[in-house]
C-alpha cells in the first residue's frame, strides 16, 4: 500500500533557481541596504564607494545569517564562498566593460564629424574646433606599421612554431621557455631595444620602420605562442599517414600540418595583431611625432593610433581630449572586430571540417 | 609500385619515388639473409628537408638571438653610464645624469610599490573571477567568459590609461581621503603636507599617486592573471573531484580541498606572472602619475615614479650621457623582469605536470 504512493512522488529539481535561495538573496539585500542607509543617517560616512562597500559586506554577513537558519557548518560556508566568488567575477567583469563604455560614450563627441576619419592634423592648431583636422595619418600609420610587423613576424612566427613542434628536444623546449619569457619583455624595453640597435648603430632615423620593428618584437613571442598551442592539437596521425607515404617533414609541414590548423593560425595571426596595434610605448621611442600623413615607413616620423592618443590628451584643451578619446575609440573598435574575427575564423568548426573534408577529397580523388 | 603512385599524388619529386624503388630492392636482398641481428636506423634527409630543418633551426634561434641581443646592446650602451655612477646606481635616489648624480634606487622602489599595490588587489579578485569561470559559471556562458577575458587582455594600455586619468582619479580621491583620515596611523597610509581632518584641505595631495596607478594596474593584469588561474583550475582531476563529492563534500569544500589544493603552485605562478607585468607597465603608470625621485612609500600621498614611465619621460631631452643612464635603467628592469617570469613559468610548469598526473 505504502508504495504506490511513493511511486507517486514528484521528480526532483537537481539544479536551477530555488525560490528559498532568490529569497534568501533579496532578504540579505534588503535588510544590507536599510542597515547601511541607517548608518550614514546617524554616522559620519558619506562617499558612494563606501555606502556600496559597507552594505556588501552587511550582505554577506546578512546572508550567513539566514543561511545558518536551515543549514549547518559547511552549508553555511559552502554558500558564502559561492557569494563571495560571484561578487568577484561581476566586480571583474563589469569594470572591464565599463572601461570600453567609458572610452566609447566619451569618443563619441569626435567621431561624428567626417573630418576626423578624412584629414590629419597638419592644419588643426589646439583651439580649432572638432569640425578641423582628423586623425587619418595616424590610422595610415597604423596600418603601416602593423603590415610591416606582420611581414617580419609571420614568417618567422609560423617557422619557429613549427619547429617547436617537430623537432622536440632540449633546444626546442629552451627555445619554448625564451619564448615565454620574450612574452613578458617589457613594451618600453622593446623600444629601448630598437632605439640601441637600429638607431644608434645602424643609423635607421626614427621611422615607421623602426617602429615597425619595435612592435615585431612584441608581437613575435604571442603569435609563436598562440600557434605552437594550435600546432600542438594536429591529429600525430595525420603527419604520420603523410611521413608514412614518403613525404618529407617540409612536405608534411607544408601540405598536412599547416593547412590542417589554418583557421587556429588565422586566430593566433590576428590575436597578435590586436595586441601589436595597440602597443604605445615601443612606438614612442622609435618612431617620432608628427601631425601630418607619412607614407613613407622609412623616412620621416609616422604615428600611430595609440601614439595619437597619447600626444592628444597631454593637451589641456577639451578638443584635443575629445580627439583623444575618440582615436582610443576607433583603437578599441579595430581590437574588437580583431577579436571578433579571430574568433568566428577560429572556433567555426563547420569552416574547419569543410577543410578537412577538401583536403581529403584533393588527396584521394584526383 | 603502389608506393610509387602514391608518392606521385603527394607532388612528390620524382627521384624520390626512384629513390624508395631502388631501397624496396635492396630490401628484397636483404630478406635473403637469415641471420637477425639488429641494425643500425639511420634517418637521411634528402636537399629539401636539409634546408627546411636548417631554417626551422635558425627561426627558433631568432628568439635567442633577440633576447640575448636586448641585455647585450643595452648593457653595452649602458656601461659609460654605469662605469661613471659605479655602485651608487643602486644607492642613489636621485636622476640627474649630465652632473653623474644619478640612481635608480627611488624608481626601482616606486616600481615595486605601485606592482605590490596592483597585485594586492588583482589577486583576490582573478581568483574569484578564475574560480567563477571554472567552477560555478553556468555551461552555456563559459566559453563566452573565456573570450571576454582573453579580449580584456588586448585591452591597449593607454585605454587603461584614459580610463585612470580621466574617470578613477576623481573617483577615487574621497575614499583616498577617506583612508587616510581613519587610517592614516598607518605608516605607509599616511599623507604628508596637509591635514586630512581639515575639511577645506585640498584634493590635489591624493591625486597622482601610487594607489591610483596601483589599481590601473591591478586591472591591467587581472586578464591574464585570471586566465592563467582558470586554466591550472580547469585540470584539477575529475576522479578526486567526484570523490570528494561521492563523500559528501559541498561544492566548496570540493573547491577547497581539491581545486585549490591541487592549483596551488598555479595560484602562485599566475601571481608572480601577473607582477612581471606590472613591473614592466609604461604608458598607464606614466600618464597618472606625477614623478617625484625619492623613495616615496606614502601611497596614498601625490607622487610616485617607476623605471618604464621615467624612461618615456626622459628619452626626448636625454643627452648622450642621458640616455646610457637610460638604457642603464631599462637594463635593470629587464633583468628583473626576466627573473620573475622565470621563476614565475617554472611553478606554473611544475603545478601542471603535477596536476595531470
Amino acid at each position: 500500500m505504502a508504495n504506490t504512493e511513493i511511486v507517486e512522488e514528484q521528480k526532483r529539481q537537481l539544479h536551477g533557481l530555488r525560490i528559498r535561495d532568490m529569497l534568501t538573496t533579496l532578504t540579505a539585500a534588503t535588510a544590507a541596504i536599510s542597515a547601511t542607509g541607517f548608518m550614514f543617517a546617524v554616522a559620519p560616512l558619506n562617499g558612494a564607494l563606501s555606502f556600496v562597500l559597507l552594505s556588501y559586506v552587511l550582505f554577506v554577513a546578512f546572508y550567513a545569517l539566514i543561511t545558518a537558519l536551515d543549514e549547518d557548518r559547511e552549508g553555511v560556508k559552502d554558500r558564502v564562498a559561492s557569494v563571495i566568488v560571484r561578487s568577484a567575477a561581476v566586480v571583474i567583469f563589469s569594470a572591464l566593460v565599463f572601461i570600453v563604455v567609458f572610452t566609447i560614450t566619451r569618443g563619441f563627441e569626435a567621431l561624428p564629424y567626417l573630418n576626423f576619419f578624412v584629414e590629419d592634423m597638419s592644419l588643426a592648431g589646439p583651439l580649432d574646433p572638432l569640425t578641423t583636422g582628423g586623425i587619418i595619418h595616424s590610422i595610415i600609420g597604423s596600418l603601416i606599421q602593423i603590415a610591416i610587423a606582420l611581414a617580419i613576424t609571420i614568417p618567422l612566427g609560423l617557422i619557429t612554431a613549427v619547429f617547436l613542434n617537430e623537432m622536440p628536444g632540449k633546444y626546442s623546449r629552451f627555445v619554448r621557455t625564451m619564448v615565454e619569457a620574450m612574452t613578458a619583455l617589457p613594451s618600453i624595453v622593446a623600444g629601448l631595444f630598437i632605439y640601441a640597435t637600429a638607431i644608434l648603430i645602424l643609423g635607421v632615423q626614427k621611422s615607421g620602420f623602426a617602429a615597425a620593428l619595435a612592435i615585431s618584437v612584441m608581437m613575435l613571442p604571442i603569435m609563436i605562442r598562440a600557434s605552437d598551442v594550435v600546432l600542438r592539437i594536429v591529429p600525430s596521425t595525420l603527419k604520420e599517414a603523410s611521413l608514412g607515404l614518403g613525404a618529407g617533414s617540409w612536405r608534411t609541414a607544408w601540405m598536412v600540418t599547416l593547412p590542417t590548423a589554418r583557421s587556429g593560425l588565422t586566430t593566433a595571426i590576428i590575436l597578435a595583431t590586436a595586441r601589436g596595434i595597440g602597443e604605445t610605448s615601443p612606438v614612442l621611442l622609435t618612431s617620432g611625432f608628427t601631425a601630418s600623413l607619412n607614407l613613407d615607413p622609412t623616412n620621416g616620423p609616422m604615428v600611430s593610433l595609440p601614439l595619437a592618443i597619447f600626444q592628444f590628451v597631454k593637451s589641456p584643451e577639451p578638443t584635443m581630449i575629445a580627439r583623444g578619446f575618440g582615436t582610443a575609440a576607433v583603437l578599441m573598435l579595430l581590437v574588437l572586430i580583431l577579436f571578433i574575427l579571430a574568433r568566428v575564423l577560429g572556433s567555426d568548426v563547420k569552416i574547419s571540417k569543410r577543410l578537412a573534408g577538401l583536403l581529403k577529397f584533393r588527396r584521394g580523388d584526383k | 609500385m603502389a608506393n610509387i603512385i602514391i608518392g606521385m599524388r603527394l607532388g612528390l619529386s620524382p627521384r624520390n619515388s626512384k629513390q624508395s624503388s631502388t631501397s624496396n630492392e635492396s630490401q628484397s636482398q636483404a630478406l635473403a639473409i637469415s641471420s637477425d641481428s639488429p641494425r643500425l636506423i639511420k634517418h637521411v634527409y634528402d636537399a629539401q628537408d636539409q634546408i627546411f630543418r636548417t631554417v626551422m633551426r635558425a627561426a627558433g634561434s631568432s628568439v635567442l638571438v633577440i633576447m640575448a641581443m636586448v641585455g647585450i646592446f643595452l648593457a653595452l650602451r649602458a656601461s659609460e653610464a654605469l662605469g661613471k655612477v659605479g655602485l651608487g646606481f643602486f644607492t642613489i635616489q636621485a636622476w640627474e645624469p649630465d652632473s653623474g648624480n644619478f640612481g635608480i634606487a627611488a624608481v626601482i622602489a616606486g616600481t615595486v610599490i605601485i606592482a605590490v599595490i596592483a597585485v594586492s588587489i588583482a589577486v583576490p579578485f582573478s581568483l574569484g573571477t578564475a574560480l567563477y569561470i571554472s567552477e560555478y559559471a553556468p555551461r552555456r556562458i563559459k566559453k563566452f567568459l573565456i573570450t571576454l577575458v582573453d579580449l580584456m587582455a588586448a585591452i591597449p594600455s593607454v585605454v587603461f590609461g584614459l580610463w585612470g586619468f580621466f574617470y578613477l582619479q576623481n573617483e577615487i580621491t574621497p575614499v583616498a581621503k577617506w583612508i587616510s583620515q581613519n587610517f592614516g596611523w598607518i605608516p605607509f597610509l599616511s599623507v604628508q603636507g596637509s591635514d586630512p581632518n581639515d575639511p577645506l584641505t585640498s584634493n590635489t595631495i591624493f591625486t597622482s599617486s601610487s594607489l591610483i596607478a596601483g589599481i590601473v594596474v591591478a586591472l591591467m593584469i587581472t586578464p591574464i592573471v585570471t586566465s592563467v588561474m582558470r586554466e591550472v583550475f580547469s585540470q584539477a582531476p575529475i576522479g578526486e573531484r567526484e570523490a570528494a563529492l561521492g563523500l559528501g563534500s559541498t561544492h566548496w569544500g570540493m573547491v577547497r580541498n581539491v581545486v585549490l589544493t591541487f592549483g596551488k603552485g598555479g595560484i602562485i605562478g599566475a601571481t608572480m606572472l601577473g607582477l612581471g607585468r606590472a613591473l614592466g607597465e609604461t604608458i598607464a603608470v606614466y600618464m597618472i602619475i606625477s614623478p617625484v625621485f625619492v623613495i616615496q612609500p606614502r601611497i596614498l600621498e601625490n607622487g610616485a615614479n617607476s623605471v618604464s614611465s621615467l624612461i618615456a619621460l626622459r628619452y626626448g631631452e636625454a643627452t648622450q650621457m642621458g640616455m646610457s643612464a637610460l638604457m642603464a635603467a631599462g637594463l635593470a628592469l629587464f633583468i628583473l623582469t626576466l627573473i620573475v617570469n622565470f621563476v614565475a613559468s617554472s611553478i606554473v610548469a611544475r603545478s601542471r605536470s603535477g596536476a595531470s598526473s
